[in-house]
C-alpha cells in the first residue's frame, strides 16, 4: 500500500520519541522484517530514507541528460532505439524511486522542488560531460555497472517500498550494462581511431566511477546508522572494491588499461587501486564539477517550460469533475 | 512557487491470462485517463502485463498495522477451520 493518508497521524510521536517503540524497531529490524509505510520508524530513519532514496530519484532524472546528448547522433538505428529506451528505463526509475520516497511523507513535488532549489543532491558522476560516443558505452559498462553493484543489495533494504523499487531498477539495468560493453566491444575491434576514442573515455570515466561509490569508510558519515537499520549492506569500500575485482577482467577482454600504473593483483587476487583524489568528489559535490551548472539548468528548463502542461491537465481534470457533478444534480 | 500537487493513483496488472490484478506501484497523474497512459509507460515497457486498474490513492481505506495483532487474532485462534484439525483413519485414504 503506497498511500500516505495514515502517515498523518503518526506526526505526533515524531518529536518525542518512544524508547520502548525504538527499541520494538529494531527487533523487527534485526529480525530481517520489512518496515512498510504506516509502521512506527524513528524520525530518524524516516528521515534517512528520504534523503537517500529522493537523492537516488533525483540521480536517474539527472542521469537522462549525458546520455540524452547522443540520442541524435547515436551511429546507428539499432544504437539509438537502445539509447532511447535505456534514457526512458531512467526515466521510469527515477518515477519508481519518488513514490518509494513519497511514502515516507513528503510529496514529489516537495522534493522535486527541493532539487530544483540545490537543496537536494544527485549522484555527482552526472557532473561529468559526455564528449565523445565511445562516452555512452562507458556509462553503460561503468557507470551502470558500479549502479548495479550498489542496487543488488538495496533490493534488501529493511525498508519495503525501497527495496521492491530497487528490484524493479535491477531487473531493467542489466541490459544498460550489457548495451554498454557491446559497444565499448565495437569500438575495440574497430579502427585504431575507435580504440583509441574508447581508452580515452575510460581514462575519463574511471575514477569519477569509482568516486560513485561515496567516500572511503574511515570519513563515511551516513553509514554507522544506515547499517544498524539495515538500509546498508555493505560498506563503500567492500562495494569499490567488488566493483574492480569484476571490472578489471572485462577491461582486459576489450584490450583497453585501466589508468591506474599502480594497480596490482594482491595474492588472494583482490585488484589493489591507487588513492583516490577526493579533493575532485568533494569540488563536484560542492558544485564545481564540469557540468554542474549545465545539468542544474536544464533541469529547472525543463520543468519551467513543463508548467503549462501541469497546468493544462490540472485545469481540464477539474472541468470534467465541474461537469460530472452538474450533470448528477440535473 | 511551489509546484502544485498532482493527484496520486494506485497501479494494479493483470500479469498474465487468468491472474488476478497485482499492486505495483504507484503513480501521479491529472486524472483517470492520464494515469492510465503514464501507467502504462511506468509499469509496462517489457511486456509485464494484459490489464491495468489505476485507482485514486485517496479513494482506499487501509487497516492500521498497529492494530493488527486485534484485527487478525480470530483467524489465529480457530484452528478447527483448517482440514488437518480433523483425523480421518489412515484406511479411509486420501480425502
Amino acid at each position: 500500500m503506497y498511500t500516505q493518508a495514515l502517515n498523518t497521524a503518526e506526526t505526533d510521536d515524531r518529536g518525542l520519541e518512544d524508547a520502548a517503540k525504538a527499541a520494538q524497531f529494531q527487533t523487527r529490524i534485526d529480525a530481517e522484517e520489512r518496515i512498510e509505510p504506516n509502521d512506527w520508524m524513528p524520525a530518524a530513519y524516516r528521515k534517512t530514507l528520504t534523503r537517500q532514496i529522493s537523492q537516488h530519484a533525483h540521480s536517474e532524472i539527472v542521469g537522462m541528460l549525458p546520455e540524452g546528448n547522443w540520442i541524435t547522433r547515436a551511429p546507428s538505428l539499432r544504437r539509438k532505439a537502445a539509447l532511447l529506451a535505456k534514457v526512458q528505463d531512467e526515466c521510469g526509475h527515477g518515477l519508481y524511486l519518488y513514490a518509494a520516497a513519497e511514502t515516507l511523507g513528503t510529496s514529489r513535488e516537495e522534493l522535486v522542488d527541493a532539487m530544483l532549489a540545490g537543496k537536494a543532491k544527485y549522484s555527482s558522476i552526472f557532473n561529468y560531460p559526455t564528449l565523445t560516443w565511445a562516452d555512452i558505452g562507458t556509462i553503460g559498462w561503468l557507470v551502470d555497472g558500479a549502479a548495479i553493484m550498489n542496487q543488488i543489495p538495496l533490493c534488501r533494504c529493511s525498508y519495503g517500498p525501497y527495496a521492491r523499487a530497487m528490484i524493479r531498477v535491477c531487473k531493467e539495468e542489466s541490459f544498460h550494462q550489457r548495451q554498454g560493453y557491446e559497444i565499448m566491444l565495437t569500438l575495440c575491434r574497430g579502427s585504431d581511431e575507435q580504440k583509441a576514442m574508447a581508452q580515452d573515455a575510460l581514462n575519463r570515466w574511471w575514477w569519477p566511477v569509482l568516486m560513485m561509490f561515496g567516500p572511503p569508510d574511515a570519513t563515511s558519515q551516513h553509514s554507522d546508522t544506515s547499517t544498524k537499520w539495515k538500509i546498508k549492506r555493505f560498506s563503500n569500500d567492500e562495494l569499490r572494491q567488488k566493483f574492480v575485482d569484476a571490472t578489471v577482467p572485462q577491461a582486459q577482454y576489450l584490450g583497453l588499461t585501466i589508468p591506474d600504473p599502480g594497480m596490482i593483483q594482491d595474492a588472494d587476487g583482490h585488484w589493489r587501486y591507487s588513492e583516490i583524489d577526493w579533493t575532485e568528489f568533494k569540488q563536484v559535490l560542492a558544485g564545481n564539477g564540469p557540468c554542474n551548472r549545465d545539468r542544474m539548468a536544464a533541469r529547472r528548463k525543463a520543468h519551467d517550460e513543463g508548467a503549462w502542461v501541469r497546468e493544462a491537465a490540472a485545469s481540464y481534470a477539474a472541468k470534467r469533475a465541474q461537469r460530472r457533478t452538474a450533470q448528477a444534480a440535473e | 512557487m511551489a509546484t502544485p500537487n498532482t493527484p496520486l493513483w494506485e497501479v494494479f496488472i493483470r500479469s498474465r491470462n487468468g491472474l488476478a490484478h497485482k499492486h505495483v506501484g504507484s503513480l501521479h497523474a491529472s486524472d483517470a485517463t492520464m494515469a492510465l497512459q503514464a501507467a502504462r509507460d511506468i509499469y509496462t515497457r517489457r511486456g509485464e502485463g494484459l490489464s491495468i486498474w489505476v485507482v485514486p490513492s485517496t479513494a482506499i481505506t487501509a487497516s492500521d498495522p498497529a492494530e493488527k495483532g486485534m484485527m487478525f487474532e480470530p483467524a489465529e485462534s480457530k484452528i478447527y477451520r483448517h482440514p488437518t484439525f480433523y483425523e480421518v483413519p489412515e484406511e479411509v485414504g486420501h480425502m
